[in-house]
């Protein structure tokens, strides 16, 4: 059963995989959306509605950051039914999008949303998502409307996760 | 009169517990007096910014070798050193990450990393990992510039493009040096940038 089901996931892996890079070959976009500049990424971090925000700020290459995924993953499943929205913002490499993120995501498929900011002219930008933000990631902001709050560290746990979430509504 | 003084002391007491208590954010200011250190150079030898007594100030950098970012500044940090270093301003760069954490900052594997890119500047562990909170680095690569007197006078990135040299358009260290050297304040005294958060056994 576990050696049927590993089969599944690994063509199911191999089947997303050589999509993806048939995709790229196409020259049909990405499997995320791209922001080039900050200003085109701003009205991602200004929503004015009823729904909570969690943006969280990651890249392939950031360990600490690939192994709290899983709980952005979770969060995205149990929020299914309620005004929450995730997005993981990768801030990969131009050069590594084919060469990393578009592997990385077909071996490791996430659940929410994956958005790539570009933007390399970090010391512009940083203090537009938070100035309590010193650059290091993963980096996490939860809003609603004009409350907010910045995690500027690994999350050690999946409560610790919902715990900012029940912090913003208090 | 006793019971003046007990009192008294007992005020001053609370005062500089208040006072530290306060103080939540440590690590350096612009303006700040940055400590010196002795740490374990890749050579063996420890090093001190006393052991440089003709420099008119230091570009210390905590860097390592695991981080992507601080690898892509790997030859612009030679390259900044070979520059600054003839004009009194050496790079020190000072690895944080804990080994046990980051194996790929152990002090061999940074001792290899030397040799390999032939690091001209001194290349030293954190060992212990009390330089870092000292300073208040809290992302590899991380510059603090300091003057003669050890008066921080810029912390933030290299420059302003991390992921492509020739696209850089503001050298912020370089730049910082330069007003120095003029006599003035820098320009840019605090830059952001995105780097890897500094490798540390959990807490608790």
């Amino acid at each position: 059963m576990l050696k049927k089901a590993i089969r599944i996931l690994g063509v199911v892996g191999a089947l997303s995989l050589s999509t993806f890079l048939a995709a790229q070959e196409e020259g049909t976009p990405f499997p995320f959306t791209v922001y080039e500049t900050y200003a085109d990424f701003a009205p991602v971090m200004a929503q004015d509605n009823d729904t909570t925000y969690v943006i969280n700020f990651w890249a392939t290459w950031c360990k600490p950051c690939v192994e709290e995924l899983p709980y952005f993953d979770s969060l995205h499943v149990n929020v299914a039914q309620k005004p929450v929205k995730v997005l993981l913002v990768s801030l990969d490499f131009r050069r590594d999008l084919t060469r990393k993120l578009v592997p990385f995501l077909a071996e490791h498929p996430l659940k929410p949303p994956v958005a790539v900011l570009l933007d390399g002219k970090y010391n512009d930008w940083i203090d537009k998502v938070s100035t309590e933000w010193d650059g290091a990631i993963p980096a996490t902001v939860v809003y609603q409307g004009g409350k907010r709050i910045f995690h500027g560290e690994q999350f050690s746990s999946y409560s610790e996760l919902t715990d900012l979430l029940a912090e913003l509504k208090q | 009169m006793k019971k003046v003084i007990g009192l008294w002391f007992a005020l001053v007491a609370v005062a500089l517990i208040g006072m530290s208590a306060v103080q939540t954010e440590p690590g350096l200011a612009v303006g700040d007096t940055a400590p010196d250190f002795t740490l374990r150079n890749i050579d063996g030898k420890m090093v001190s910014l006393a052991d440089f007594p003709d420099a008119k100030g230091f570009i210390v950098t905590f860097t390592c070798n695991t981080c992507p970012y601080a690898v892509m500044y790997e030859d612009r940090l030679i390259e900044l050193h070979q520059k600054m270093a003839a004009k009194g301003y050496p790079v020190i760069a000072i690895q944080p990450n804990d080994p046990e954490v980051q194996p790929g900052d152990s002090f061999e594997k940074m001792q290899e990393r030397a040799k390999e890119k032939g690091f001209p500047f001194a290349y030293l562990l954190d060992e212990g990992q009390e330089i870092y909170p000292a300073y208040g680095a809290s992302r590899t690569p991380h510059v603090f510039l300091l003057d003669k007197s050890r008066k921080v006078r810029y912390i933030g990135a290299i420059d302003d493009n991390p992921q492509d040299e020739t696209g850089v358009t503001r050298r912020y260290v370089e730049e910082a040096v330069a007003a120095m050297e003029a006599g003035n304040e820098p320009e840019l005294t605090f830059t952001k940038a995105i780097g890897c958060t500094i490798k540390t056994k959990k807490k608790g």
